[in-house]
């Protein structure tokens, strides 16, 4: 069959909808939270219309028993998908460790949104952020189209490894916002995802098995680094699946950072998600006027793409990391990480952190032009001027 | 030696075992019987999903299993989540859940993972009207975590976070009724039963199989351990707990209530009885035995109310 896609105007919660309805997701266990709610809306108004068939949908008493009830879904074989935000995230946290540890590719979507208090329901990373150290693929989408694609490549790359996989979009900025979605005809989805073929099934009565039991201290350590085996190679299924997508639908997805204009840059912006949208927009703003500055989009967080982070070091003079998001006493999450990587290896640009646009603080591209000069002047000196920049503090 | 068959169906339960020699419960355990008994009810045909508890450990470390089912080990307060979760796959993938025939999905929880920590899933799978069964086997306390009270534990019990010493610091909350919170919900099927009416309770599992959407079964399971009595002791106190209508055995089917045991007709046995048996309940004075005398008889007269009015 030949590719035509559908096009529509949806939002980044329609998109994710639309992508889970897309891959045939067979269960669904959600509970509401601003600004994810309009994504189960939107599933439930397909269960109505019946546009949607074997799928149960679990309206759950709490994000801690949407993702125990995906988890209940996924180990007895079915696809379980489910989709929260912040404060429903942090509730989710202890089952999302238990997803990975029963090896459930479980498939969320989480729109960033900031930890309260003070109440907001606005962008800001740090939810998902927070949830690096659970086992969880994480795929951040700089726009609608890529959270449609990432919610299918993400339960393809997951029942390949058997790690539940992550899409975070940028509360508003994607999830209420309407754009352009070209979106794939169900016969092309089924050939690129086919159905789950589960690592284990509690349905087979004829050998029963129990999972997650007891692992004493001879055993605990190696399902830690099974794990971790899987993570690593998911690395390598990411870029043959975003290889196969970007064949199949003409939108090409191998690379773990998606570099813009970087060929020749001095320097380079990097970022995750929404945010790298405006800054691939201030990047040729600031080419035409004779800057030499590219964009370094991070679209996998986890596994973490050390080899491509790497590369582009490599040549590069300056990295400037822009972080909406904050661990406290340290400094910005993927610039702890970028430094991290790059500590053992030969490649040593100056390296600042950017602490932008938190609770949903508007950053444009005139922001990004400033934190461009302030970067100019530092590869000029050969040195920081300071290491951690809260960038639009009041004074 | 081999058992005839004609033997075999003459017998009051089912013969074949599904639960496994090797388990690792201590001596005299109520929950091991409970699980042997469950087992049997149904066979292999049915996906068991187990919290933090006793049973985590009773069902073996990895790579054992005692179950001869299919075992899903999840976190305390998710019982209820996660087999509603198992619920909507099945019904997905078109499988037939409950039932003659039918897969059962089966939530096998404590008293603290149920009453107190899981009491919100649990709350959500009842009203969510899932086809699965939900069995608290309640030992009254946190026995898994080395006997902590629960709001399943009656008043006077010792635990070691009510230890008894100098000032009396005992349990002063009565036990919770989380039958009554789970009536409260109008599901189809609730029962109590008890280890020491192996029978009854099998009534119950099949009549759990039939009738579909939610059912609960509380299932009262001595803990030698936690309960400081003699190991050979746990079936007569169940019975016990029965007799003196501390722990009347009933069901709650489609609105009506009925009395299965002790009898309505006579006055229970003193609870003196059912305590003396248990070292947890050795602190307690005469006036604490007296309080909790008076709250037993007045829920046994509230039941024996609900079944004359609902029957």
């Amino acid at each position: 069959m030949e590719y035509k896609p559908i096009k529509k105007v949806i939002s980044g919660n329609y998109a994710a909808a639309y992508a889970a309805r897309d891959a045939r997701v067979e269960v669904v266990a959600a509970y509401p939270i601003t600004p994810q709610t309009s994504i189960i809306e939107k599933i439930s108004e397909f269960l109505a219309n019946g546009e949607v068939e074997n799928l149960q949908y679990v309206p759950v008493e709490s994000e801690h028993s949407a993702m125990a009830a995906c988890i209940g879904a996924s180990a007895a074989g079915a696809r379980a998908f489910t989709a929260t935000s912040a404060q429903g995230l942090a509730l989710m946290h202890e089952m999302l460790h238990w997803a990975s540890g029963a090896r459930l590719p479980v498939v969320m979507v989480n729109v960033n949104r900031a930890m309260a208090p003070p109440w907001s329901v606005w962008d800001d990373q740090t939810d998902s952020l927070a949830q690096r150290d659970t086992g969880w693929m994480q795929f951040y989408a700089e726009n609608n189209q890529e959270v449609y694609d990432g919610v299918i490549m993400a339960f393809k790359v997951a029942e390949t490894v058997n790690l539940p996989a992550m899409i975070v979009e940028s509360a508003f900025i994607l999830s209420h916002t309407y754009d352009i979605v070209e979106m794939i005809p169900q016969e092309l989805v089924d050939e690129f995802l086919p159905p789950r073929k589960p690592l284990y099934t509690l349905t087979d009565f004829d050998n029963p098995i129990a999972v997650g039991a007891l692992g004493t201290p001879a055993d605990y350590y190696e399902f830690r680094y099974k794990i971790e085996k899987s993570m690593e190679e998911a690395r390598e299924v990411i870029h043959k699946v975003g290889k196969e997508f970007g064949e199949r639908f003409g939108r090409d997805y191998s690379q773990m950072i998606e570099l813009y204009r970087t060929e020749d840059a001095d320097f380079v912006f990097m970022g995750l998600g929404s945010l790298m949208g405006t800054v691939k927009q201030a990047v040729d703003v600031l080419r035409s006027e004779g800057y030499k500055v590219g964009a370094a989009k991070v679209r996998w967080f986890r596994p973490f793409p050390k080899e491509e982070l790497y590369e582009l070091a490599k040549n590069v003079e300056g990295i400037a990391v822009l972080d909406r998001n904050f661990s406290f006493g340290q400094e910005g999450i993927l610039f702890n990480e970028a430094k991290g990587v790059l500590y053992n290896t030969d490649a040593h640009p100056l390296i600042k952190n950017y602490i932008v646009g938190l609770g949903g603080r508007d950053f444009t591209v005139s922001d990004v032009k400033k934190i461009a000069e302030n970067m100019k002047g530092i590869i000029e000196a050969k040195k920081l001027d300071r290491e951690v920049e809260w960038y639009h503090l009041k004074r | 030696m081999e058992i005839p068959e004609n033997v075999k169906k003459r017998l009051s339960l089912p013969f074949e075992e599904n639960f496994y020699a090797g388990h690792t419960a201590c001596q005299g355990c109520g929950a091991a019987l409970g699980l042997r008994y469950v087992l049997k009810a149904y066979g292999k045909k049915a996906i068991f999903t187990i919290p933090a508890c006793c049973s985590t450990i009773i069902a073996g470390p990895w790579p054992y299993s005692a179950f001869n089912a299919p075992l899903f080990h999840t976190a305390f307060e998710t019982t209820g989540a996660v087999i509603s979760g198992i619920e909507a796959a099945l019904k997905a993938k078109g499988y037939k859940v409950k039932g003659e025939d039918g897969i059962m999905v089966i939530g096998w929880a404590g008293d603290g993972g149920t009453a107190d920590i899981g009491l919100q899933a649990l709350s959500g799978f009842l009203e969510r009207g899932h086809d699965g069964l939900y069995i608290m086997y309640d030992n009254e306390a946190y026995m898994n975590t080395g006997i902590q009270r629960s709001s399943s534990t009656p008043y006077g019990a010792w635990t070691t976070n009510t230890p008894g010493g100098k000032k009396h610091f005992l349990e002063r909350r009565h036990k919770k009724k989380v039958i009554d919170i789970v009536i409260a919900h109008k599901i189809p099927y609730a029962a109590t039963a008890s280890v020491a009416f192996p029978e009854d309770f099998m009534k119950k599992l099949k009549k759990a199989q039939k009738i579909p959407g939610p059912s609960f079964i509380q299932l009262f399971a001595p803990c030698p351990t936690g309960w400081r009595s003699p190991t050979d002791k746990s079936i007569e106190i169940a019975r016990l707990a029965v007799q003196t209508a501390y722990f009347p055995l009933f069901e709650y089917e489609n609105g009506k209530y009925k009395i299965n045991m002790p009898s309505t007709k006579k006055e229970p046995k003193p609870i003196e009885e059912f305590l003396k048996l248990q070292g947890r309940f050795k602190y307690m004075s005469k006036d604490d035995i007296e309080v909790l005398q008076k709250w037993v008889l007045h829920e046994w007269e509230e039941l024996k109310k609900k079944a004359e009015v609902f029957g």
